[in-house]
């Protein structure tokens, strides 16, 4: 049950999308910075494909220009 | 209770959340993340918010605490306060989660053959109070101490000085906040005649330069920074970084000028030289507004005890003032300074250009400085011959680190010298305390006794026989630690530390306190804008926590004064203060109606029929400028603000072959001062788990030493162990190391130099020699 966070960098002009389309996908918990151009974003998820998958989804957005990985947490489910 | 595992699995996520800004706030200097705590409450949560200030630094950011179940779950900024306007930092966010750690102190503890043992609260004060009168009895009145703090309240200042001066007798009474802005305080005094900045943090919004004196904003006072960077953005406001080290500040500036430790003093005096030079100076405002003055010169630093000096201002003209600038041409102090006479001639242009308005910011860099408070003159120098003061946007600005520094240390007076109103040295200061505290003026002495670092040699030399230390950490946080530890260890000294959580001070307390976090108690600060801020109760502390005011209320009955301190348990902050207020009563310095301070998130003084006075000595905003004039600086008897000549003179402890680095000790964005709050707090300490020795990378190359690699840092006073950092979060000048002081694990005080400031006896931690050594 992987948590991660990453900061993630918008394509300059693009924040307001990328949050969008981050909480479209689903899995994420997203708060924008006010005043740079960054987002700081959790993952949730059941397992380490889920995880896998979702950060291959993310990076494919175009409206990001870089994801780095901050921490990660594997918490059981009970 | 077991935690649920959504329970856990939440708290797990707003983990990493927290995580996640804690490293961009360590990216991204001023980084605001304002919706963070909202986010993480529940939908369905009932709260409670709370109003009052931020409990780390001095910036006084307004915070709003979300209270459910008579407990603190979250907090945010007050989009009311003018201060913040609704944002926090990293550290602002957080503080709350550091009061539930496991190891809080709830109760009292009393030190009974080697071990401490839990005591009822009232029977600890009655060992304090017994010990205190013993002492007293034995010893004499100014055998026992009182060392508080820049986080004390202004009502525990207020009662810490009525009971050391008025009731007890003695001046042997000096806070934390001499380590960090007395030298803003004798530079404020000997220009003005009046302490505190003459302008406001609104001169952000109004500035089109911003000179940042030895001062990392970005990681020591971020709200204001992102304040000034939004300028930036806006309006093209310019930021110079004006430092001794590369820091975020400086990546975030328009321009980062590097000069060698110390010779800031000359590079402001050929600032000034530039400024005659080309003809920038303001003839009218200077002419009608400044005289010039000098001093003693050749002071020495304060190395040996009882070391005293007294300055002999001495009027000098504007030509003699010129002549003895002519030693500070840009050609010749860019030799010794290693700023290019470019450099210095940019700034001297940025300041004499008429059309640009200019704040100066500094903090620790200039305070923390064998000279203090001549380059605090020698920056007010600058302001001075140019007018740039007093102005919407063009001011000097000294920054406090302590949340009431400005409130509690400086406005009440908590140093050895002061009282609430003026100083112990002036009768008519002297009576008007008696009168208010009903006490024979007799009882306060007249004569100072020893300021912070004395204090502590007088505990070590076994003349200060008692000491009572609250919300302070003074065996991290003062210079040479390694004299003052064994000192306090001593049995010739009784120490009662009162605080909140364990500390290597409390380590050798004989009797530990419980006492009150911020938000358990009410309580008023006063921050770096002359802003007053109130705050009610928010939370009950655990266990026998009790506010510092209350405990000294307690010891005070215990001692015999009762009658002195007739306040209710209940009400005693807001009788204290309608006390206290009398002290500065009129346009000068008038406070805010305890109704007004309720209502508002803070008010800045002279608080002038129902108004905020935001520049001082300007006549458009100040009332108490009565000379008929444009401004009045009616500090100074004549109405005259003072430009001082001071000249460049070398630190005490300079590199050499033995010891060929300086060594620059400092902060960093993650921890407040000495650590004891913020390295409770999870996701602050994991962010920033322990200290580290910052190099320049040629330095790093030429001793042979990686990053991380386990080094000791060694001077003539002692040694610290800690892991190289290069390339890192800052970057020193080669020749220089840096080293923050958070960490009572690797204590870099015990290697600093307890040389201060003469005139404002604030020692000086940015400047030492060490060598560095394999570990």
């Amino acid at each position: 049950m992987p948590i991660k966070s990453y900061l993630a960098h918008p394509v300059p002009g693009k924040k307001e999308e990328l949050m969008e389309a981050l909480i479209r996908l689903g899995q994420c918990e997203v708060i924008p910075a006010k005043n740079q151009d960054v987002l700081a974003l959790v993952t949730d998820t059941p397992d380490e494909l889920s995880e896998e998958l979702l950060k291959e989804k993310i990076e494919a957005l175009e409206s990001l220009k870089l994801l780095s990985l901050v921490s990660g947490f594997n918490v059981s489910q009970n | 209770m077991k935690k649920s595992p959504i329970d856990r699995r939440n708290f797990i996520k707003k983990m990493a959340m927290l995580s996640a800004m804690t490293a961009a706030a360590s990216m991204f200097p001023g980084i605001i993340f304002a919706s963070e705590q909202e986010k993480g409450i529940p939908k369905d949560a009932n709260l409670d918010w709370k109003k009052g200030p931020c409990r780390f630094c001095g910036v006084g950011c307004g915070i709003l605490v979300g209270v459910e179940n008579g407990k603190p779950i979250a907090v945010k900024g007050d989009p009311n306060s003018k201060v913040n306007k609704g944002l926090l930092c990293v550290k602002g966010y957080h503080q709350t989660m550091c009061i539930q750690s496991k190891d809080r102190l709830e109760h009292a503890l009393v030190k009974k053959n080697g071990r401490y043992v839990k005591t009822p609260l009232n029977e600890a004060l009655d060992i304090v109070a017994n010990k205190m009168k013993e002492t007293i009895a034995a010893h004499g009145k100014d055998s026992v101490a009182m060392y508080t703090s820049g986080q004390s309240t202004i009502p525990e200042g207020y009662i810490a000085s009525k009971l050391m001066k008025g009731a007890i007798g003695t001046n042997n009474l000096d806070c934390n906040a001499r380590l960090c802005m007395a030298s803003a305080v004798t530079g404020f005094m000997t220009s003005f005649g009046a302490d505190e900045p003459m302008g406001c943090y609104e001169d952000i919004d109004y500035a089109d330069y911003f000179v940042t004196w030895g001062n990392n904003m970005a990681e020591m006072h971020p709200v204001l920074f992102s304040r000034m960077l939004e300028q930036k953005t806006k309006r093209g406001a310019k930021i110079i970084d004006f430092a001794t080290r590369t820091t975020r500040s400086s990546t975030a500036s328009d321009r980062s000028i590097l000069f060698e430790p110390q010779t800031d003093l000359a590079v402001a005096n050929a600032i000034c030289y530039e400024i005659i030079k080309n003809g920038w100076v303001n003839k009218s405002f200077v002419e009608k507004h400044c005289t010039f003055s000098k001093g003693l010169t050749n002071m020495g630093y304060g190395l040996e005890d009882h070391y005293e000096f007294t300055d002999k201002p001495e009027q000098i003209d504007f030509e003699a003032y010129k002549e003895f600038l002519k030693d500070y041409s840009p050609e010749k102090v860019s030799k010794y300074s290693k700023v290019s006479v470019k450099d210095i001639k940019y700034l001297a242009r940025i300041f004499g250009d008429p059309n640009k308005k200019v704040v100066s910011y500094w903090c620790m860099g200039m305070n923390q400085h064998t000279r203090g408070t001549w380059i605090n003159n020698l920056v007010y120098n600058i302001h001075l011959l140019t007018g740039k003061i007093s102005q919407p946007g063009n001011g000097p600005f000294s920054l406090t680190g302590q949340p009431s520094a400005c409130g509690t240390a400086r406005e009440v007076g908590t140093f050895t010298h002061k009282l609430p109103k003026g100083v112990v040295t002036n009768e008519e200061n002297r009576r008007l305390a008696a009168k208010i505290w009903k006490v024979p003026y007799e009882r306060i002495p007249s004569k100072p006794t020893y300021h912070a670092t004395e204090m502590f040699r007088a505990v070590d030399r076994g003349d200060i026989k008692f000491i009572w230390t609250q919300a302070t950490n003074p065996l991290v946080s003062l210079p040479k630690t390694g004299r003052y530890r064994p000192g306090m260890q001593k049995d010739s000294c009784f120490v009662v530390v009162s605080d909140v959580f364990p500390t290597p001070t409390s380590d050798v307390a004989d009797v530990i306190l419980p006492a009150s976090w911020h938000i358990e108690k009410g309580g008023l600060y006063g921050n770096s804008e002359r802003r007053t801020q109130y705050w009610e109760k928010m939370v009950e502390g655990p266990g026998e926590t009790t506010a510092d005011a209350w405990m000294f209320i307690e010891v005070a009955k215990r001692m015999g004064y009762g009658d002195l301190f007739p306040y209710s348990k209940e009400n005693h902050v807001e009788e204290i203060y309608n006390e206290y207020i009398q002290f500065h009563e009129g346009n000068k310095h008038g406070m805010a109606p305890l109704e007004v301070l309720k209502k508002e998130s803070g008010v800045i003084w002279p608080y002038v029929d129902g108004k905020s006075t935001q520049w001082r000595y300007n006549a458009k905003y100040d009332p108490a400028c009565s000379n008929g004039e444009d401004f009045h600086f009616y500090g100074k008897p004549d109405g005259k603000a003072v430009i001082w000549q001071r000249p460049f003179e070398d630190a005490p402890e300079k590199p050499d072959e033995e010891y060929p680095f300086w060594l620059n000790t400092g902060r960093v964005i993650e921890h407040w001062h000495t650590g004891s709050m913020t390295r409770r707090i999870p996701v602050l300490h994991q962010a920033m788990p322990h200290a580290y020795a910052e190099f320049h990378p040629e330095d790093a190359k030429a001793l042979g030493i990686r990053n991380g690699e386990k080094i000791k840092i060694v001077s003539r006073r002692g040694s610290c162990t800690l892991p190289a950092s290069i390339n890192e979060r800052g970057l020193p000048t080669k020749g220089q190391v840096f080293v923050p002081f958070f960490d009572e694990n690797m204590l870099i005080n015990d290697v600093t130099l307890d040389a201060f400031c003469p005139i404002s006896k604030e020692p000086d931690y940015k400047k030492c020699a060490v060598k560095v050594v394999k570990a």
